[in-house]
């Protein structure tokens, strides 16, 4: 295979994670390290960079349409970025450290939970008044919906703090959005509304990569050659998908996505603990 | 609607057009560099299987920039990949100076914070 062969394989491949992605809400940036490592044979490494920015593509350029709608919410986003950008770089620095083996084993996890919350439901809740450092940190806002303006609250700072410090962590240790964990603190601990935590969530998503990326950069697990098909793939397909609303089938494609995370964590965590993946 | 309101959505306004040009902007340099590249060195056989990484001058900024104005293909495709990486540094720029207009200090801190962060990641950490 000539890096011509591989450089198109890889765009035809990112540019269908990219697709499904947009589809389904969930990024493709989580099965791209996978699919380069297992499929392609690419070191983990280079994978995971290529990943990284292409997660900065797909968050710059999906989040420039949402921000103008006014679903993000600026000030819980700068917030949490605190606590984001030290996890990436701390995580950045730490896959020099950490062992490929384990990295492939976290990854697997991270897989067969990001596919868990694929198909999980969950009722959500939300708050119409902050409790008191909330109030304090400003955090409440509002978000348009049918010509009006719904004005909610936010709750539990700390804990989403936290919880988005380990996000951060994630993200730089595998190269990833880790738009999942970040769900969990702003959904369900913080208790923000879908519509603002998903498009706040995917804001803030490029300044923790890009945390990662000054790292990653120095390290030199950013190859060129190798990311360009990934972001040019990953970008094209997500582009793609968001201008196609088929809402009707979104359920069906987030369950066939789940399925295809699930083999490929399984893959990932066997090929990890039997030491395949240097 | 009030003059906040208004100023409010005028701010997002700006920052979602930043993202789209600097993700245009980066998609170009990466696509020229891309093709250059491939033309250049397509028909070689890739070497991804092992870790080396990269080579001193595709790991930090100044080389780069240098090397994308001559005659680097690869060099070319990293500084695209620089100026992604820059859209979301300039959000938080232009987040601290909203923040700043808007007299929220507690904010300015939190954003200044957040830049601190970023430039660290990038000038802090050095390659080993």
């Amino acid at each position: 295979m000539t890096v011509l062969d591989l450089t198109l394989a890889i765009f035809a491949v990112s540019a269908v994670a990219g697709f499904v992605g947009s589809l389904t809400g969930l990024g493709g940036g989580v099965v791209l390290v996978p699919v380069l490592t297992l499929a392609f044979g690419i070191d983990v490494h280079y994978a995971m960079g290529a990943s990284l920015v292409s997660v900065i593509a797909t968050s710059s350029g999906s989040a420039a349409a949402y921000v103008r709608e006014g679903f993000s919410n600026i000030r819980v986003a700068m917030f949490l970025e605190i606590a984001t950008s030290l996890g990436a770089i701390v995580g950045a620095t730490l896959v020099a450290i950490v062992p490929t083996a384990a990295i492939a084993v976290i990854f697997g996890l991270v897989l067969l939970y990001s596919a868990y919350e694929t198909v999980q439901s969950h009722k959500h809740t939300t708050v119409t008044e902050s409790d008191g450092l909330c109030k304090r940190l400003n955090l409440g806002s509002d978000y348009p919906e049918d010509g009006q303006l719904v004005k909610y609250g936010v709750v539990n700072a700390p804990a989403g703090f936290a919880v988005m410090g380990i996000a951060g962590v994630l993200s730089g240790l595998l190269g990833i959005g880790s738009g999942a964990v970040k769900v969990i603190a702003m959904d369900r601990i913080m208790k923000l509304p879908f519509k603002v935590s998903t498009t706040t969530s995917n804001f803030m998503i490029g300044v923790t990569a890009a945390a990662s990326a000054g790292v990653y950069l120095s390290r030199g697990y950013i190859d060129p050659g190798l990311a360009m098909p990934v972001m040019l793939g990953v970008l094209g397909g997500s582009l793609v998908g968001s201008r196609l609303l088929v809402a009707a089938k979104v359920n069906i494609l987030r369950t066939i996505f789940a399925i295809v995370i699930s083999a490929l964590a399984v893959e990932m965590l066997i090929q990890g603990l039997r030491g395949g993946i240097k | 609607m009030s003059t906040f309101q208004e100023e409010k959505i005028q701010t997002q306004n700006i920052i979602g057009r930043m993202l789209q040009i600097g993700v245009f902007l980066s998609s170009i340099f990466v696509l020229v560099g891309g093709v250059a590249y491939l033309m250049r060195h397509g028909s070689e056989l890739p070497n991804y299987k092992h870790f080396a990484g990269e080579p001193p001058q595709l790991k930090s900024l100044r080389p780069i920039v240098s090397d994308a104005a001559g005659r680097s293909t690869r060099a070319l495709i990293q500084f695209g990949l620089l100026l992604l990486i820059a859209t979301p540094f300039a959000r938080v720029v232009f987040s601290v100076v909203t923040f700043a207009r808007e007299r929220d200090r507690l904010y300015v801190v939190f954003t200044s914070i957040v830049l601190l962060l970023l430039i660290f990641s990038f000038f802090g950490s050095n390659g080993t």
